[in-house]
């Protein structure tokens, strides 16, 4: 990922920083700038999600994405957050402590980096609330 | 709108192909698909060609114009080339552009294409390029690969239904199978539940012989106007009907992370277009890029409840003989997944299916057969059905 | 005008190596080790966690704590010797992650140890001359040390995060006096991974000559005695220097008990004594005197002295406290300590 392309959702990124729909009251995150109930009729601001949510699935994966074979292996996991809406994320914790409805609260960590000498890419994962 | 039938299918084998290039592959399908259907260059209107990632495999965009021409069809002909990119479900998209534009009365031959050139690059590049198939900007950062996201459905399907590992190796054992009695198969050996289960975690609770393989290959097939099909054929395989449906990018976006509701959208509105139920189909290729996607697929196409796919797969109703035969080309698992070319392939097999000519992995009887082809972990469905019968 | 701390917060990684583990690996005497440094086993970070991510958990838990607006911050200043870019601000990063962004100056500073209590002397000052209203002060690391040096059985991760202001104070700053020469007792060069060091030349003419004459230096200046003090933290390379230190100022093992985090955390370098006087505030009450001194190799030393007010009652529970940081760890053997320390080159 290119410097701009991180750089333009760092406070989505670092800080939950999804949008809502004033029209239908439906929150979303990642956020949307097209509310796909009201579509042309809704009203989008942002909203600063709380963090914490429960896990719907989750995986531990071995053969890790490109970048991240120093993490693998990693709990990887659909996370569904409190206001409504689910995101991807990982779950910073032991594999047998991974199951399907715990609770979980968000927490700043490096996400990834360019390369050793590129940037460095932080953002939000998750621990056990 | 005008009826349309396949009338000559081309495919390479499938598999590590070190010694063929990206253009050696789609020439030889192509060629194949003419030779099979009897037509002149001449006669042909258009081609479609669908391709994931020539960009990222092989560092070249431009797919339709180099294909045109290296099919000795630009020079001279100047045929128009288009390709077509929806991630793995590019080659069934590409049939059903080229169905459209003869259904539609713009073109009466066309050609519909799928190649994939995968291994010209390292393992982790062919995964990157995999993995842009997923949303990049809120899957992929967070360290999400294709057979991560596919395990997340498998362990939610698990935990709601009761489906076990046994029950998703069950489809690989038995697509292996099947690979043993397709020619052009990358896998053509028999495993075992034991073999899938004790092979490498790629990611809980898929292991790597739950995942389809990293292969090479190409295929074609010739779409003609109904009324003119038999002009080249006796045997016709009719296209009842061509649907496709979107779902989000995201797998966290769906309503259900267990169903892939553009896969049974998609099933619904081809089942209204050919005036038939599940009932109806005597054999179905579907997207089994992980085991887990053939389970949620015999389910999201209405073969089966939801929650039955595994149970149904372990009791063999899904093997040829079965109730539904499914994936009788070895599916992607042992048939091997050049992605771009797959959902093409699969309209092959069905029309060796229905014309008769599947050897030992014939399905008797043969009327009706479905293909359905996902593209990422399932924002793109397409779903097609062919019958003997017009 | 009064100044002082409104809030503070810690953050410890969960991971834990014991010093057998390390020791094992290097063929040294356990015990012997142990009961010298007196530290038992320490702080690793996770593979994803570096000076960046702790500074920001701290900073998170001394804006919650004392239920602080982010936005009122006019400056923020992050020590730390492993700051993950050599050149590119932690601390823009920090302000970014709390939210404090964008009308505020900020800055990394880097003093070895004393990184953290440097940052905290400036925002006094800015506080102080009435240019900001409240100011971020971090020490955070994830310190290094190479594999087989006598650094590799204490360098540990961790931070501490306060907020320095004038109003709504949990505890006042009465003085601060530093004591600062050139003595290479300890440094790193740019690009090196590992920082070198004088061996027992850092005691005398570095710790103890340095933390001794600030220390004395602001008891002389105020007027006050070791005696005058509830609680004493100095900083901890080991566990052994602080109560030698602490036994020739003149303060007793009593004193200093509550603020020694070092023998279940190792040293955290910029973390250090300021994770100690974050253990002193969850436990101090209205009144309690607190004297710390921290030590920052090249060298210098930076002493305050600080009283706590009665705002602690309302704050100290709206955060995680340092003993609450330091239970559950996941210890962890040397190969997995090793990757999660960047010691496995790919």
């Amino acid at each position: 990922m290119t410097v701009a392309r991180f750089w333009r959702k760092i406070p989505h990124r670092y800080n939950l920083i999804g949008t809502r729909c004033t029209t239908c009251g439906e929150h979303y995150f990642p956020p949307r700038q097209m509310c796909p109930t009201c579509r042309r009729e809704g009203k989008i601001e942002d909203h600063k999600f709380r963090g914490n949510g429960e896990v719907v699935t989750y995986t531990v994966i071995h053969t890790a994405a490109k970048g991240y074979e120093m993490q693998a292996p990693y709990n990887l996991a659909i996370i569904k957050l409190d206001e409504g809406p689910s995101l991807t994320g990982q779950v910073i914790c032991r594999q047998d402590e991974m199951e399907i409805g715990m609770r979980v609260r968000s927490v700043f960590r490096k996400l990834g980096e360019e390369s050793n000498k590129g940037m460095i890419y932080y953002g939000t994962k998750f621990i056990p609330e | 709108m005008r009826d349309v039938a396949i009338i000559g299918i081309g495919c390479t084998n499938f598999g590590e192909l070190w010694d063929r290039s990206f253009r050696d592959l789609f020439v030889e399908a192509g060629l194949s698909a003419i030779e099979d259907s009897g037509i002149q260059g001449e006669e042909i209107d258009s081609m479609y060609v669908g391709n994931m990632s020539g960009g990222r495999f092989v560092e070249q965009e431009h797919i339709g114009s180099l294909i045109v021409d290296y099919a000795g069809l630009a020079s001279n002909l100047h045929i128009p080339a288009t390709r077509v990119e929806a991630a793995c479900a590019s080659g069934g998209l590409a049939l059903r552009q080229a169905i459209l534009s003869v259904a539609s009365g713009y073109d009466n031959v066309v050609v519909a294409a799928g190649a994939e050139k995968m291994t010209d690059v390292g393992m982790d590049t062919a995964t990157d390029a995999l993995a842009a198939a997923a949303d990049r900007e809120w899957e992929g950062i967070m360290g999400a690969t294709f057979p991560g996201l596919y395990a997340m459905i498998a362990r939610l399907h698990m935990h709601t239904y009761g489906t076990t590992s046994e029950q998703l190796a069950a489809a690989s054992v038995k697509n292996h199978h099947n690979g043993t009695m397709n020619p052009i198969a990358q896998f053509k050996n028999e495993i075992s539940i034991d073999m899938v289960l004790n092979s490498n975690m790629v990611a809980n609770p898929l292991h790597m012989f739950d995942c389809s393989p990293i292969s090479d290959g190409a295929s074609a097939v010739v779409v003609v106007a109904a009324d003119i099909a038999r002009k080249y054929t006796d045997i016709p395989v009719y296209v009842k009907a061509s649907a496709q449906a979107s779902g989000s990018i995201s797998l966290h976006d769906r309503a259900d992370i267990t169903t892939l509701d553009a896969s049974v959208v998609a099933g619904q509105r081809a089942y209204k277009m050919a005036g038939m139920t599940p009932d109806d189909i005597d054999m179905v290729e579907v997207h089994d890029c992980f085991t887990i996607a053939e389970i949620c697929a015999i389910e999201d196409l209405g073969f089966f409840r939801k929650g039955d796919g595994g149970r149904a797969t372990e009791a063999g109703e899904t093997a040829i003989g079965g109730r539904i035969p499914v994936n009788t080309s070895g599916g992607l698992k042992a048939c091997g997944h050049p992605v771009g070319a797959t959902g093409i392939k699969q309209a092959v097999e069905i029309t060796q299916q229905l014309r008769g000519t599947a050897g030992k992995r014939q399905v008797d009887g043969a009327e009706v057969g479905m293909t359905h082809n996902v593209g990422g972990s399932g924002g793109t469905a397409v779903v097609h059905i062919f019958s003997r019968n017009r | 005008m009064k100044v002082g701390i409104v809030s503070y917060g810690a953050y410890v990684p969960r991971y834990r190596i014991k010093l057998e583990e390390i020791a094992a690996v290097w063929g040294d005497d356990a015990q012997s080790i142990i009961s010298g440094l007196k530290v038992k086993e320490k702080s690793v970070p996770d593979l994803d966690e570096d000076a960046i991510t702790i500074a920001v958990e701290a900073a998170r838990n001394a804006v919650n704590r004392g239920n602080i607006d982010a936005s009122r911050l006019g400056a923020i200043y992050c020590g730390s010797e492993s700051h993950p870019y050599a050149v590119k601000p932690t601390s823009t990063i920090v302000a970014a992650a709390i939210g404090a962004v964008p009308n505020l100056t900020a800055a990394d500073f880097e003093f070895a140890c004393k990184a953290g209590t440097a940052a905290i002397q400036a925002c006094m000052g800015l506080v102080g001359a009435g240019m900001i209203d409240i100011g971020l002060a971090i020490g955070s690391d994830v310190s290094q040390g190479a594999p087989g040096d006598a650094l590799e059985y204490t360098a540990a991760a961790g931070g501490a995060a306060y907020i320095i202001g004038s109003s709504d104070l949990a505890a006042v700053i009465e003085d601060t006096f530093s004591f600062t020469t050139d003595t290479p007792d300890f440094w790193r060069r740019e690009g090196m991974p590992y920082p070198e060091h004088g061996g027992r030349f850092t005691g005398e003419p570095g710790y103890f000559k340095h933390v001794t004459f600030a220390a004395s230096g602001l008891m002389d200046k105020l007027g006050t005695k070791p005696s005058d003090y509830d609680h004493a933290v100095f900083h901890q390379p080991n566990g052994k220097f602080p109560q030698n230190v602490a036994r020739t100022l003149g303060f007793t093992p009593e004193q200093i008990k509550t603020g020694m985090v070092v023998p279940r955390l190792g040293n955290t370098y910029s973390g250090s004594c300021m994770i100690g006087l974050a253990a002193i505030l969850d436990q101090a009450v209205e009144g309690d005197r607190i004297f710390m001194t921290a030590f920052g190799s090249g060298a210098g030393s930076d002493a305050f002295s600080i009283t706590v007010t009665d705002r602690i009652e309302e704050i100290r529970d709206a955060g995680p406290k340092v003993e609450e940081l330091l239970e559950n760890p996941i210890y962890m053997d040397y190969a997995s300590y090793a990757k999660h320390k960047g010691k496995i080159k790919v």
